[in-house]
């Protein structure tokens, strides 16, 4: 007997736990139900390729439309999910209509986190998130407009590099003493704020924002300096929030996410969940962790689909990230949090380096800087928790080659 | 719309049809094709859409520049024919191209 899917949330996540299901031969029903109107899309193009106008909407698209039909995946668009009924196993719909599951996949991902200060509703004040957002980000595209960016965290150095190209007045308000604070190191945060200051960019940290103020439409922004910097726009990017209501109430365990094992399984046998929603035994990191990335919501979907199927795949991936900005690739792989030594490998002068992270003595973390090889041996050495001596991480007389043969 | 035939390290062949503009990467995951996983979406960021050029066709898809040739450095059974599949661009002189993928892509 074939059993029906359920798939609530329709972004990278649940695209891919319908591609996975099929491919690993799952033959009944799948429902995908999402609360945007399009089909699953691709986020990390919307703050680069997709907001310089470089990448048309049928590319950001994660499968073409006709995947859906060729694949029997039934979508449910522009709707979101009001209830998990795990006891007669139903999910109702906003307006009522009724599904029935036999298991249910809960990738629900993130909303933006709000500032919730006088005028952040204001015309003009904008959040990434959605293709939606960035429709309504470039209609403020014009040469010479004022852009205030608020944050200076990878969402907002994106956006800032892409509007100055276009020739925007751009200012990057970072609360922290300097950008990208939770993520990286002091001399990488300096290396992107000087990258953007030559850019033309201005970047004030230790700035917040206390108040946007005009008249319907935004005029200025004040900041917790006591200065008003005029505005045509701003864009907001202060991190997002995990959405596990759905799944709070339905009484799933919530820590940090939905809780989940290297499979994807809830605390409920027939509920799974994937993406930036989940709370997972990260296994190359050794503790469970949340994260915002689309690499987790693929790989963890494919385990939860693969799971569902009948064919479990743990996912066991070491993390990765990357961010476009300029003409600079930053890639990254592992978790830095805990690290007691950072070493620098390259010249951040020539715009070509990297930074691992060392946790008594092994590497946990790399982020490289137009520096593939050490980002592609830096993941092996992190899934290796190869203990890579310092110095000759440091030592370009030494190639990652010669350090992948020796230490992993 | 140019056409290109993906052949699966099993032996299975695709022949599909790919927009003019889109890489070759795309029209594989794009038409569920096994074998490229392209996890960054044609970011040249994961390394995981590599394929093997057609000798025929070498010339016409150019060689790897650049980024793409220190992330294929590091990929698995690379060759002199290796190219990142997100890399390369479909163009009406690509009609009829043919590529073969590995036998994994991590």
């Amino acid at each position: 007997m074939s059993e029906t899917i359920v798939i609530i949330g329709a972004g990278q996540a649940g695209g891919q736990a319908a591609e996975t299901l099929r491919r690993e031969g799952f033959a009944g029903d799948i429902v995908l139900v999402g609360e945007e109107p399009h089909i699953p899309y691709q986020r990390p193009p919307l703050s680069k390729k997709f907001m310089a106008g470089e990448m048309p909407l049928e590319r950001v698209y994660f499968k073409p439309p006709e995947f859906f039909e060729t694949e029997q995946v039934e979508l449910k668009l522009n709707i979101p999910a009001t209830r998990i009924d795990r006891e007669r196993k139903i999910v109702t719909l906003c307006g009522g209509e009724e599904l029935a599951y036999g298991k249910l996949l809960i990738a629900t991902g993130a909303r933006v986190r709000t500032l919730d200060i006088p005028g952040a509703d204001l015309s003009g004040v904008h959040y990434l998130r959605t293709i939606a957002d960035v429709e309504g980000i470039q209609e403020n595209f014009a040469e010479g407009a004022k852009l205030v960016v608020v944050g200076g965290g990878y969402i907002g150095l994106e956006v800032a590099a892409v509007a100055v190209k276009r020739g925007i007045d751009v200012t990057v308000l970072e609360v922290e003493p300097r950008v990208l604070q939770r993520v990286t190191t002091p001399e990488m945060s300096a290396f992107f704020e000087q990258v953007h200051t030559e850019e033309g960019v201005k970047i004030r940290c230790g700035t917040g924002v206390t108040a946007f103020e005009g008249g319907g439409k935004l005029e200025a922004v004040v900041t917790s300096t006591g200065e008003r910097l005029p505005a045509d726009f701003a864009v907001i990017g202060i991190g997002i929030v995990p959405n596990v209501d759905l799944a709070e109430e339905a009484g799933l365990a919530i820590d940090n996410g939905i809780v989940v094992d290297e499979q994807g399984q809830t605390s409920d046998p027939y509920i799974y969940a994937a993406g930036d929603c989940t709370n997972f035994p990260c296994v190359p990191v050794g503790r469970r962790i949340r994260l915002e990335s689309v690499q987790n919501a693929l790989d963890q979907a494919k385990a939860a689909a693969a799971a569902m199927a009948g064919t479990p795949k743990p996912y066991t991936q070491v993390p990765w990230f990357w961010s476009d900005q300029y003409n600079l690739k930053l890639q990254m792989a592992g978790l830095n949090q805990g690290y007691d030594e950072a070493v620098l490998r390259g010249d951040p002068g020539a715009r070509r380096f990297s930074t691992f992270y060392l946790k008594k003595g092994a590497v946990i973390a790399v982020d490289a800087v137009n520096s593939p090889p050490d980002y592609m041996v830096g993941r092996e050495l992190i899934a290796a928790r190869a203990e890579v001596p310092p110095e000759t991480l440091g030592d370009l007389e030494v190639s990652m080659k010669e350090i992948r043969q020796k230490y992993t | 719309m140019p056409k290109i035939t993906y052949i699966e390290h099993n032996g299975t062949e695709h022949e599909v049809d790919v927009p003019e503009g889109w890489s070759v990467m795309e029209g594989a995951v794009k038409n569920m094709i096994p074998g490229i996983d392209a996890d960054c979406g044609g970011a040249c960021a994961c390394a995981t859409c590599h394929v093997y050029v057609d000798d025929a066709w070498r010339e016409k898809t150019g060689t790897a520049e650049g980024m793409e040739t220190s992330m294929l450095d590091f990929a698995e059974d690379v060759e002199e024919n290796s190219r990142l599949s997100c890399q390369i661009t479909v163009t009406p002189e690509l009609d009829g191209l043919i590529v073969r993928m590995p036998r994994s892509q991590h």
